[in-house]
C-alpha cells in the first residue's frame, strides 16, 4: 500500500496528442503530488482541457505516456479508472431527467451500491456542499441556480470517494460573488477531504486563490510549473502578461 | 339517406371497420418501433451507414403507397394479399420518422452531458439506456407520432389489398359515388388520426425535461395517460382475438373479387351460395387491378369472377379477336395449362367497354356508332379509366382501330367516369356496357362498328387444386351456368350502385327468387 501511496498519481511523461493532424499538446511533462490542487492555466485553445481528459481516458496520447497511480491509463479498464476519478465540468453537466438525489448518487449506483447506504451518501454530500438534502434532494437540476447546480456536481464528483478530481472551469459560468464563495469552499473542501485535484481555468485570480502549483500553458505546451508565490514574481513574459490583467482588473475596484 | 341514418343502419360494420384499422396501424408502429428504434441508434454510432440507410427508408416513403401494394404483391413470403401484405407496406412507410428521429435525438443531448456519463465511468450500453435514450425520448416519440398519424392515412389504401379497414368505405364510396360511404371512412380516419396525434403528444410532453415547470408532476396528464395506455392494451388484446385467424375443421373458400361493384357482386352471388353448403367463405372482395390474379396463381385466392375477354388480352397478352368461342376455348385451355386454374362455363352475359356519350349529344349530332363520333372527337375531352389506358385492348389499340384523336384524355377512376360524364366535364367515357347508372344518367352507348373490342363473356375462375378440395364448388358453378342475363345484370348492379342497396342482400333476394 505504501509503495502506491508513495507514487505520485498523475504523471504525464512526454505526452503528445494531436487530433486530425492537428498537434493539440506537444511533449508534456507533468507530475501530480498526492493532496495537492494542480492549476492548469492558459487561454482558450491552449490544450488545458484536453490535458485533462487525458487523465480519465476520454482521450488517449498519441505519444508518450499518462500513469495514473503508476499505471499507463491504457492499461487501466476505462470503466474502472473513471469511476476512481470525480469529474466536474461547467455547469455541473448534470442529467436534466435525473433528480438531484440520483445525479449525486450515480456512481454509486453504477457501483453496485445498496440503495440505503446510497441514500445516506447523498444526504451526506449534499450537506457537504451546503444544500439542504431535504429541500434539494427530489427537486431536478432545472430548478436549481446555477451555483446550486454547480455544488450538485462537485457533489456528484465526490460520492465514491475518488482519491482524484479532475475540475475543467468548475466556476466559469457562475457570477462574480457566487464564484468567490464557491471557490472558497471548494479549497476548504480539498483541504479537509486530502483530496488530490486538477483544475483548469483561464481566471487567473482563480489560479491564484486554489492552487498549491500553477501550470501555464500555451499552444500546448507547459511554459511553467510553478507555486503561486513564485508565479507571483516570476519574470516570464507570459505571465506578466496574466498578472497585469489582475492589476488592471483591481485597479477597477 | 341522410348520414345519421346511415350510420344507424351501419354501425357494427363501420367499427368493424375501425377496429381493423386501428389493428393494422397498432401492429405496424409497433414493428416499426421495434425495428427502428436499434436502427436509428445503430446510425449514431456507424456515421458511415447514416447516408445509405436513411436515403433508403426516404427512397420507401416517396413510393406512393398503392405501388408499393402492387411491388409487395407477387413476393414470397411478405407478399401475397391481406393484411400481411398491408402490414409490410406500413411498417415500410412508418421506418422514415422513426429512424430519423432517434438519430436526431440521440445527436441531439448535449454533449457535455454524454461527456459527463461516459466521464462517470458508465459503459456504452449504460451511456444508451440511462442517458441518451431517455434525453432523445421526446424526439423519438415525435418521430412515432409522426409515423402514425401517416400510418392510419396509408392504412386506408390498403383496402386495396383486402387488409380491410376503413378505405373499404372510402373506394366503395368513390365506386358507388355514395357521399355517406365516403364521408364515413374518411371522417373515421381524421378521427382516428386526430386521437392517436392527442394521444401520442400527451406521452411525448412526459420526456420534455428542459422546461421549467415539472411536467412529470400533473396528476390529471398521468390519470389521462394511464388511462390512455389500458385502453390501449385492452383494446389491443380484444382487438387481436377479433382479426385473429378462425381455424375450423369444414372446408373454406377464399373467394375474390376486381374493385368494381359487378365484380363483387358475382363474387357475392358464389359466396353465399356456398355458404349455404356448409362451406366457410373468406371474402376478399374489391382488389384493384390485377391482384385478383395473381393472388389465384399465388394461392391465396381460390375463386374470382373474370370476363373472358379480358383474360384473352390483358393476361394472355393475345391480339384481341371477336370470335366469342374460340376466346373462351383459348382462355380455358391456356388457364389450365399455364395456371392449373378452371375456367367455369359462362354466366350467360357479356360486360363490354362501352362508349358512352351524353344521350342528348347523341340525338342533337345523331351519333350512333363509335365512327360517327370520330369527326367530333377532336373537339372532346375523354375520360378513361386507369385499367382502360393501360390494356392492349384499351385506349392505345382502340384510338388507333378508329383513328381517334380527342382534346385531352383524362385518366381517371373508373366509377367517377359516368358522372364526369353527366355532369359535362368530359365528353366521351369508356364504361362498362352493364353499368346500371347508363339508363339513369341518361348516356348513350355507341355502337362498336368495327367489331374491335373482343367479347367479354363473364366466367369464374377457380383453381383445380381447390375444385378437389371442396366438391360443393363445382355443384355452385354448375347451377350458375347460363344463369345470369345482361338485363338481370344491369339491374343487380343499379340496386346497388342506383339504389344503394346492400349487395349482400340484393344477391340473398336474387338467389332466393331464382331457387338456387
Amino acid at each position: 500500500m505504501n509503495d502506491v501511496a508513495d507514487k505520485a498519481l498523475v504523471e504525464f511523461h512526454n505526452v503528445s496528442f494531436s487530433l486530425s493532424g492537428t498537434n493539440i499538446i506537444t511533449d508534456l511533462n507533468l507530475t501530480v503530488e498526492r493532496g495537492e490542487t494542480l492549476v492548469l492555466l492558459g487561454e482558450s485553445g491552449c490544450g488545458k482541457t484536453t490535458t485533462l481528459k487525458l487523465v480519465n481516458r476520454l482521450f488517449e496520447p498519441s505519444g508518450g505516456e499518462v500513469r495514473v497511480e503508476g499505471k499507463t491509463t491504457t492499461s487501466w479498464d476505462p470503466i474502472i479508472l473513471r469511476r476512481r476519478i470525480g469529474y466536474v465540468i461547467q455547469e455541473g453537466g448534470l442529467f436534466p431527467h435525473f433528480t438531484i438525489a440520483r445525479n449525486v448518487g450515480l456512481v454509486p449506483a453504477l457501483a453496485g451500491w445498496e440503495p440505503k447506504r446510497i441514500n445516506e451518501r447523498v444526504r451526506e454530500l449534499l450537506s457537504l456542499v451546503g444544500l439542504d438534502p431535504d429541500r434539494f434532494a427530489e427537486r431536478y437540476p432545472r430548478e436549481l441556480s446555477g451555483g446550486q447546480r454547480q455544488r450538485v456536481g462537485v457533489a456528484r464528483a465526490l460520492a465514491a470517494d475518488p482519491p482524484l478530481l479532475l475540475l475543467d472551469e468548475p466556476f466559469g459560468a457562475l457570477d462574480p460573488l457566487t464564484r468567490a464563495s464557491l471557490q472558497r469552499e471548494f479549497a476548504d473542501l480539498t483541504t479537509r477531504l486530502g483530496k488530490t485535484a486538477i483544475l483548469v481555468t483561464h481566471d487567473v485570480r482563480e489560479a491564484l486563490i486554489l492552487a498549491s502549483r500553477i501550470g501555464l500553458m500555451h499552444k500546448g505546451r507547459l511554459l511553467l510549473l510553478e507555486t503561486p508565490e513564485q508565479f507571483l514574481v516570476s519574470d516570464h513574459s507570459q505571465v506578466r502578461a496574466y498578472l497585469e490583467t489582475l492589476e488592471l482588473k483591481g485597479g477597477d475596484q | 339517406m341522410s348520414f345519421w341514418q346511415f350510420l344507424r343502419l351501419n354501425w357494427s360494420e363501420l367499427l368493424s371497420l375501425v377496429q381493423q384499422h386501428v389493428v393494422l396501424v397498432f401492429i405496424a408502429i409497433l414493428i416499426a418501433v421495434v425495428i427502428g428504434v436499434p436502427t436509428g441508434v445503430l446510425l449514431t454510432r456507424y456515421r458511415s451507414l447514416r447516408g445509405p440507410i436513411l436515403g433508403l427508408a426516404n427512397v420507401m416513403q416517396t413510393i406512393p403507397s398503392l405501388a408499393l401494394f402492387g411491388f409487395l404483391i407477387p413476393l414470397p413470403f411478405i407478399g401475397g394479399i391481406g393484411t400481411r401484405t398491408a402490414l409490410v407496406a406500413l411498417v415500410l412507410y412508418s421506418l422514415l420518422p422513426i429512424i430519423r428521429n432517434t438519430v436526431t435525438g440521440i445527436l441531439g443531448v448535449d454533449p457535455n452531458v454524454r461527456e459527463a456519463a461516459v466521464a462517470m465511468g458508465m459503459t456504452g450500453s449504460q451511456v444508451l439506456r440511462q442517458v441518451e435514450l431517455p434525453l432523445a425520448m421526446g424526439v423519438i416519440v415525435t418521430g412515432i407520432r409522426v409515423a402514425t398519424v401517416i400510418a392510419v392515412g396509408v392504412t386506408t389504401i390498403a383496402a386495396a389489398v383486402g387488409a380491410g379497414g376503413l378505405g373499404v368505405y372510402i373506394f366503395r364510396g368513390l365506386r358507388q359515388y355514395d357521399n355517406n360511404l365516403l364521408l364515413a371512412g374518411a371522417v373515421s380516419s381524421a378521427v382516428l388520426a386526430l386521437a392517436a396525434d392527442f394521444f401520442l403528444g400527451l406521452v411525448q410532453s412526459q420526456f420534455s425535461f428542459e422546461e421549467k415547470q415539472s411536467v412529470a408532476g400533473s396528476t390529471v396528464r398521468k390519470l389521462v395517460l394511464a388511462a390512455g395506455v389500458l385502453v390501449l392494451v385492452v383494446g389491443g388484446l380484444v382487438l387481436w382475438r377479433g382479426v385473429a385467424p378462425k381455424t375450423g375443421g369444414q372446408a373454406r373458400v377464399s373467394v375474390g373479387s376486381k374493385d368494381f361493384t359487378e365484380s363483387a357482386l358475382l363474387a357475392e352471388i358464389v359466396a353465399q351460395m356456398l355458404e349455404a353448403r356448409g362451406v366457410s367463405v373468406e371474402r376478399r372482395f374489391e382488389l384493384g387491378g390485377n391482384l385478383p390474379h395473381e393472388a389465384m396463381v399465388a394461392g391465396t385466392l381460390d375463386l374470382y369472377p373474370e370476363y373472358t375477354g379480358t383474360s384473352y388480352t390483358a393476361i394472355l397478352h393475345h391480339t384481341p379477336i371477336s370470335d366469342p368461342r374460340a376466346v373462351y376455348d383459348q382462355v380455358k385451355q391456356e388457364y389450365a395449362s399455364k395456371f392449373n386454374v378452371e375456367v367455369s362455363e359462362p354466366l350467360g352475359f357479356e360486360n363490354t367497354f362501352a362508349m358512352l356519350v351524353r344521350g342528348d349529344d347523341a340525338r342533337r349530332l345523331s351519333l350512333r356508332t363509335i365512327s360517327d363520333a370520330v369527326p367530333h372527337a377532336p373537339q372532346w375531352r375523354a375520360g378513361f379509366g386507369q385499367d382502360f389506358m393501360s390494356r392492349a385492348d384499351g385506349y392505345p389499340g382502340f384510338s388507333k382501330a378508329y383513328g381517334l384523336k380527342f382534346a385531352e384524355v383524362r385518366e381517371m377512376d373508373l366509377s367517377l367516369t359516368y358522372i364526369a360524364l353527366s355532369s359535362r366535364q368530359v365528353d366521351l367515357v369508356a364504361g362498362n356496357s352493364t353499368e346500371g347508372r347508363i339508363a339513369t344518367l341518361d348516356l348513350f352507348q355507341l355502337a362498336d362498328d368495327r367489331h374491335y373490342f373482343p367479347p367479354y363473356e363473364a366466367v369464374y375462375l377457380v383453381r383445380q387444386d381447390s375444385l378437389t378440395r371442396v366438391p360443393a364448388l363445382r355443384e355452385v358453378l354448375a347451377k350458375l351456368a347460363n344463369g345470369i342475363t345482361t338485363e338481370e345484370m344491369r339491374r343487380l348492379n343499379y340496386e346497388i350502385d342506383g339504389d344503394k342497396r346492400d349487395p349482400k342482400e340484393v344477391v340473398k333476394e336474387w338467389l332466393k327468387a331464382k331457387g338456387f
